[in-house]
């Protein structure tokens, strides 16, 4: 078996079918990080509520999801989830489960966006007799956001490079393709090492947009109105 | 199947778990100080060296490395079994990410400490461990206990090349036994605990080494 030349005729072959998966790793990221983001903020206001119970609740489910590995919360949800009478697509429990994985650690970093903003704003707010919506939506998260950009991006980035888990129950994002073409011709190092090299380029690409996001966003945040 | 003997085939997934983890995280703190070193203080092409193999495992996922080390570079004559391949992957992508920890370390220790010490006219060699290491060790504790977990859980994917971890054995439980709920349950807490005990762990070690460098206050 001769695998060490490398083959153009042969990675020309593959690049359309890894190409295609591409959109669905690309698709499972962008649901995903919509998601993350809202189970994200949701978490980081639980934190800050005022019965003790609750901040105490949030926390540890947090610490639970941060501190167990990705792939078994994948199984779990693929495989667990129909015992309860809920069946989803592979995609819908791919996106679900980067979906709360990551919200557990965009929670914190929100989390330390919000208490990052003056005090002086909150008693302003207060003083203004705002209420606590009104003073989370105006107030508070439009200067909240900047600060937040880098790391979420750094987030986002992180979540994509894990979508390749998802291949676990069947997705066919660009991992698994490359596995199959990979096992169909006995020639691996083609389409493996063409797919890391796209998620290399694709992480660079956004490692670049998040820092020209950042640079472009108004430092004084924006109005969510 | 009875309950109990679920346990006990998955105590011993854990147990494979755990071997990997001991194994691999040496090899993460040796790739992490070296490159880390490297990048730092070495003359430009090996600088430049130690750039790429961070970027590389950096930007790409764990999966496709470990994947790339298991099934390509048997075509160049490096055959692994599963289990060097799984550590090798696991600990030169944690490595990878331990080298911005260590010189993120590095330079957090303020820039009198490094001027004191040449002035007080300490070697190099001196200086560096000496004076800067001890510091930046301390800052580096709490980020290299963050990595440990990740390590702890990236490990889940060696399931995936055919190792029987812990997640392997619970998807294969869970085929046979189709008690899924209390099998993911069970792999789930065993995960969580693990890396209590490593956070905590981490936490002990870092007020060891804090001990003398007047941090945190007068005495408790």
């Amino acid at each position: 078996m001769n695998g060490f030349d490398w083959d153009w005729q042969f990675t020309f072959e593959v690049m359309p079918t890894i190409l295609e998966a591409a959109k669905v790793t690309l698709l499972a990221t962008l649901l995903g990080s919509c998601l993350a983001i809202v189970v994200g903020l949701s978490f980081a206001l639980l934190r800050r509520s005022g019965f003790f119970l609750v901040r105490s609740i949030t926390y540890w489910i947090v610490e639970f999801v941060r501190s167990t590995p990705l792939l078994v919360q994948i199984f779990f949800l693929y495989y667990v989830m129909p015992e309860f009478g809920i069946s989803m697509s592979p995609l819908l429990t791919g996106v679900l489960a980067l979906g709360l994985h990551y919200g557990a650690y965009l929670s914190e970093v929100f989390r330390s966006g919000i208490d990052g903003v003056e005090k002086g704003q909150w008693e302003a707010s207060r003083a203004l007799n705002l209420s606590v919506f009104d003073t989370y939506k105006d107030i508070v998260l439009p200067q909240a956001l900047r600060p937040m950009i880098p790391a979420t991006g750094n987030y986002i980035i992180a979540m994509f490079k894990e979508t390749p888990q998802l291949s676990a129950i069947t997705l066919l994002e660009m991992l698994q393709v490359a596995k199959i073409i990979g096992s169909e011709n006995f020639r691996y190092l083609e389409p493996f090492t063409l797919v890391g090299v796209l998620y290399l380029l694709f992480s660079l690409i956004a490692a670049y947009g998040i820092h020209c996001v950042e640079r472009r966003f108004p430092k004084e945040g924006i109005t969510l109105k | 199947m009875p309950f109990g003997e679920i346990i006990s085939i998955l105590l011993e997934g854990a147990l494979v778990t755990l071997k990997i983890v001991a194994l691999a995280l040496p090899l993460a703190a040796v790739m992490a100080f070296g490159f880390g070193m490297l990048r730092l203080y070495a003359p430009k092409p090996i600088k430049y060296l130690a750039i790429i193999y961070i970027e590389f495992f950096r930007g790409t996922s764990a999966l496709i490395q470990l994947y790339w080390i298991y099934f390509v570079l048997p075509f160049f004559g490096f055959s692994f079994d599963a289990m060097t391949a799984g550590v090798v992957a696991l600990g030169l992508n944690i490595g990878a990410y331990g080298t911005e920890v260590v010189r993120g370390a590095m330079a957090s220790v303020p820039k009198g400490q490094y001027e004191a010490a040449v002035a007080l006219n300490f070697s190099s060699t001196q200086r560096l461990w000496r004076i800067l290491m001890p510091q930046a060790l301390v800052n580096m504790i709490p980020p290299f206990g963050n990595l440990a977990i990740e390590l702890v859980k990236a490990t889940s994917l060696v399931s995936l090349i055919t190792i029987a971890d812990l997640t392997y054995r619970a998807k294969a439980l869970a085929d046979m036994t189709l008690q899924v709920t209390e099998i993911f349950a069970v792999v789930l807490v065993l995960y969580f605990l693990f890396a209590q005990v490593l956070a905590i762990g981490f936490r002990v070690l870092e007020k060891k080494l804090s001990r003398g460098l007047g941090r945190g206050g007068l005495g408790q």
